[in-house]
């Protein structure tokens, strides 16, 4: 590692620890900070803004060490470069240098075995970029909420919420928590994007999905925004479930959750970490599966070694192996599997692990092990074990598409459109939906061409039901969560068929000019007071600025430009895509429908985006009332639309004169072996995973992408234009023309009905039942314990009066009435008690003499 | 046997003793007189003093060549520091129950009955 390069630990940590600071402070100290905690907004600001900076200058120093090289950045010179394709040529590109990331294991929480906990970093371009995007977004979002959020900063008038006696809520102001939960929010994305662990990554995980509730919630008056809260936390659980069981599998097939090689402090070799596991440099970066994994798969094979290895011992051992195996040998094949990372590599020249002498399982059954070690790569190559990598990959997958809001899982997002609108900005541009996809990018490498087609057609759908249904939405804020949702099933149609560079180029793009929208939304939404398009109309005479920040925001999710030429930023991003799945359906043509429809989706985004745009910004004003009272945004709202808007513009662009640019950053992050064409499906036969380089290389793919994807929106927008700018057509004669449809776009598929059905109301009469039975069943039988233990009681108080009270009773009174008797006896006369005395003495002496003579 | 007779031994002591434990125990039970009391007290505590020292001495006992036998002599002496003791204490209560009820009458002391 190069010297400066030992900065960049520190300065990601300053980065990610400030908005926790930040927090902090907030919490404890917020409002006093100013008139209503006004200082709370510059502290989050500030904060963030540091961290920018600070991402700025670790971008710097990574750029520093490791420089640029024209990847392939197709800025139109490229197609014509004939005499450099063979640097470019597939076989050579996936050997091509990777700069190496920085695995940094900060502290170690816990350690049980194999399982550490640590606070580990794993930093390479693609983190460094990812600070970057997430602080700059977050730092405009930031300085749009201080405007945005102003009517916090005194006493709130909900008119949404009715109180018992009918009249608006009247509450305190939140401005405080709110940049309080921003920090929090910012401090969890960047701590996943940090993570070098697989723990620590589920940890900041929920961590976001806490920060998203909360924000979600944060009208938690209104019914509307504390459902839409419990629905986001409760969706993402059902995919955080999935994600456990990849963790499990990953945790126990791999022995770490650690993303890199774990090395103690000479350097040397502790344990390997998943990535170097399961492409291991010794198998040329081929996705190989892991030891631990085969080893759970042959469980049986081994256990018949290990008694055949002893059935060959002289008989004096057996009999102790007899008693000691059957005990020992379900242990002994778990400790097998966790040592199983640390016993891998033993053979070869690596470093003997300290874990695995620790172990020693070689030791209690050496010859056993050592025939294990030799049938391991038979028993990989027949298949052992690939299932278990399958599983770990859809499971962790599983908890990207609950993040992600991908199909099965994408209803909570539009609800989610009930926080304010700088957070919707916020989780839908840099936060938690971007989490989801860049889980799948990092974890990238352990995913097999299965899983991959899995993401793929889960995109694919995604990105098409989402689209569709934006297209009928009246609410601006949910056509854009559509859009979100239809984009974001773009990044993994992306992943999934190969284009591991074009999936996070979107991500990055999509994360401006998403922005951008949502800001111009709140924006407009601040005017008008409303969220319905139907009322608008006419805005852009009001308030320029932010229509036509809008305006670019809308081309870029189009994808505008001159096709093969120059264009906005998403013309690149949506570009790279299509190409790829251009390449990747030469490569699978069983599987090209999913391709056509990634096309569908391009023109649909056209349309409903500038059926928005024409709706709120053109025509005539709907509402003449609204519209008068129509203003544009304060300069500290506006700023953030223009700074997002250029970036919007200019982020697909390399820097003029070097070979800097998004696209060639990314590209030093990616993973060696992955999307290199290398893997082959064994489950799905056939299956090619298409290397990301030839879709750049190859002039066919990129030149009918870009022509066809522009011929598309083109389209789409004409069809906007159509309706909604020059009316030739009413929609409504098209509505009434296609009802069925029309009513299946605009009840979202029924999806929440279905879920409602099959889901929720079931869940709801398990429910009900548990409720009868406990009615009826445990309340009865409760009763009627209670009843004869009451029973019981009153016989047991019976026999204590009648029979224990009264015998004590009458022995006090008899002790008194012979006490009384007694009494007499003590007379006062002292020469009296002397002649009994001497009369006792002598009748004692008399009675001893007596008898005992 | 006739002890009128016989040459004098343990058992002519012990009449002695005897003669003085009644006398002494006549005189507490009939005197009103908490002095007359005490008096009979004394008698009755010289009346075991005579019996110990004839317990205790040499000429009287069968072992007298094989100790020094003191043994009574010395229990007697016990008994006298005893009674010393005792008559103080006693003639201390006598006085205090003169002055508060001016009389020494034991019969009028019944304060304390049942």
């Amino acid at each position: 590692m190069a010297d400066s390069l030992r900065w960049l630990p520190l300065l990601l940590e300053l980065a990610w620890l400030l908005p926790l600071g930040s927090f902090v402070l907030i919490v404890f100290f917020g409002p006093l900070m100013g008139k209503g905690g006004r200082g709370a907004g510059w502290l989050a600001t500030a904060a963030i803004m540091c961290s920018f900076v600070l991402s700025i200058a670790a971008a710097t120093v990574w750029l520093s060490e490791h420089p640029l090289v024209h990847s392939s950045a197709r800025d139109g010179s490229e197609h014509d470069c004939g005499a450099s394709a063979d640097e470019h040529c597939p076989a050579v590109a996936h050997k091509r240098a990777v700069p190496a990331a920085i695995f940094v294991e900060r502290y170690v929480l816990a350690q049980f075995d194999q399982l550490r906990l640590s606070v580990a970093y794993w930093i390479d371009a693609l983190t460094v970029a990812m600070f970057c995007m997430v602080t700059l977004v977050a730092s405009c979002i930031h300085v749009y909420s201080t405007g945005y959020m102003h009517e916090e900063l005194h006493e709130v008038t909900d008119q949404q919420v009715r109180t018992a006696d009918g009249t608006a809520l009247r509450r305190p102001g939140r401005y405080c928590r709110f940049f309080q939960y921003l920090s929090l929010f910012c401090f969890s994305m960047l701590g996943l994007v940090l993570a070098g662990n697989l723990a620590m990554v589920f940890a900041f995980w929920e961590l976001v999905g806490i920060c998203s509730y909360l924000l979600i919630g944060f009208y938690f008056e209104r019914r509307s925004a504390s459902l839409a809260a419990n629905k986001a936390f409760i969706v993402n659980r059902v995919g955080d479930f999935g994600m456990l069981v990849g963790l499990m599998a990953a945790w126990s097939g791999f022995g770490t959750l650690a993303l890199g090689d774990t090395t103690d402090a000479q350097g040397r070799l502790v344990q390997r970490g998943i990535f170097s596991q399961v492409r291991p440099a010794e198998a040329d970066y081929r996705l190989t599966v892991p030891d631990g994994m085969v080893r759970m798969a042959a469980a049986e094979e081994i256990s018949a070694m290990v008694a055949n290895a002893h059935a060959r011992r002289p008989a004096g051992e057996q009999g102790q192996f007899v008693e000691q195996h059957k005990a020992t040998v379900d242990q002994w094949q778990s400790a097998e599997q966790q040592s199983a990372a640390a016993a891998r590599w033993q053979s070869s020249e690596q470093p003997k692990a300290a874990a695995a002498q620790r172990w020693s399982v070689e030791r209690r059954q050496p010859a056993a092990e050592a025939q294990v070690a030799d049938r391991l790569p038979w028993w990989r190559s027949q298949g052992y074990g690939y299932w278990l990598l399958v599983i770990a990959g859809l499971g962790l997958f599983c908890g990207c598409v609950g993040k992600s809001a991908q199909f099965p899982l994408m209803v909570w997002l539009p609800d989610a459109m009930e926080g304010p609108t700088p957070v919707s900005a916020l989780i839908h541009a840099a936060t938690m939906v971007a989490a989801g996809v860049y889980l799948v990018a990092r974890l990238y490498p352990m995913f097999a061409p299965e899983v991959l087609l899995v993401i793929a057609c889960i995109g694919c759908l995604t990105l098409f039901i989402a689209a569709t249904i934006a297209i009928t939405a009246t609410d601006i804020k949910r056509v854009l969560a559509y859009s979100t949702v239809s984009q974001l099933g773009y990044m993994m149609f992306a992943l999934g068929v190969g284009g591991w560079l074009a999936g996070l180029f979107h991500l990055f793009t999509h994360a401006f000019f998403k922005a951008l929208l949502f800001l111009c939304s709140g924006s407009v939404i601040h005017a008008c007071g409303t969220n319905d398009m139907t009322q608008m109309g006419g805005l852009r005479r009001k308030m320029p600025w932010t229509a036509y920040t809008m305006l670019v925001g809308c081309l870029a999710i189009c994808g505008a430009g001159v096709p093969l030429v120059v264009g906005l930023s998403g013309y690149y991003s949506k570009d790279a895509i299509l190409a790829q799945a251009l390449s990747f359906r030469a490569a699978n043509p069983a599987w090209g429908g999913i391709v056509v429809v990634a096309f569908l989706g391009a023109g649909i985004t056209a349309f409903y985006m500038f059926r928005m745009w024409l709706m709120t910004f053109a025509g005539q004003p709907r509402d003449k009332h609204i519209y008068q009272h129509a203003h544009e945004s304060p300069l500290v709202m506006v700023g953030p639309l223009v700074v997002l808007a250029i970036l919007a513009v200019v982020s697909g662009w390399p820097v003029p004169g070097t070979a800097l640019s998004l696209e060639s950053l990314l590209e030093q992050a990616r993973p060696a072996g992955a999307a290199a064409g290398l893997d082959q499906g064994v489950l799905v036969a056939g299956l090619v995973i298409p290397d990301e380089h030839l879709s750049h290389e190859n002039p066919v793919f990129h030149t009918s992408a870009a022509l066809t994807a522009f011929a598309v929106s083109l389209l789409g927008v004409l069809l906007a234009a159509v309706f909604y700018g020059l009316p030739w057509l009413d929609p409504q004669v098209i509505r009434r023309a296609f009802a069925p449809i029309y009513s299946l776009l605009v009840n979202k598929w029924w999806l929440d009905e279905i879920y409602h059905y099959m889901l929720v109301a079931p869940t709801l009469r398990l429910s009900q039942l548990a409720a009868w039975l406990d009615r009826r069943a445990i309340d009865w039988l409760a009763d009627g314990l209670a009843r004869a233990t009451a029973l019981v009681a009153q016989l047991d108080d019976r026999f204590d009066r009648l029979v224990v009270d009264r015998a004590i009773d009458h022995a006090a009174d008899w002790t008194y009435a012979f006490g009384l008797r007694l009494r007499r006896v003590q007379t006062g006369n002292i020469r009296q008690y002397l002649m009994v005395l001497a009369a006792g003495t002598v009748a004692l002496f008399l009675l001893v003499s007596w008898f005992w003579r | 046997m006739n002890p009128f007779t016989e040459p004098i031994g343990v058992t002519h002591y012990l009449c002695v003793g005897a003669v003085l434990m009644v006398c002494g125990m006549l005189c507490m039970f009939t005197k009103r007189n908490a002095l007359g009391v005490l008096m009979g007290i004394e008698l009755v505590l010289n009346a075991a003093n005579v019996n110990l020292v004839a317990f205790g001495s040499s000429w009287l006992r069968a072992d007298a060549a094989r100790s020094i036998a003191l043994d009574g002599q010395l229990l007697a002496m016990f008994v006298i520091v005893l009674a010393a003791a005792e008559a103080a204490v006693a003639l201390a209560i006598v006085l205090c129950y003169y002055n508060t009820q001016a009389t020494v009458d034991v019969d009028k002391a019944s304060k304390l009955k049942g």
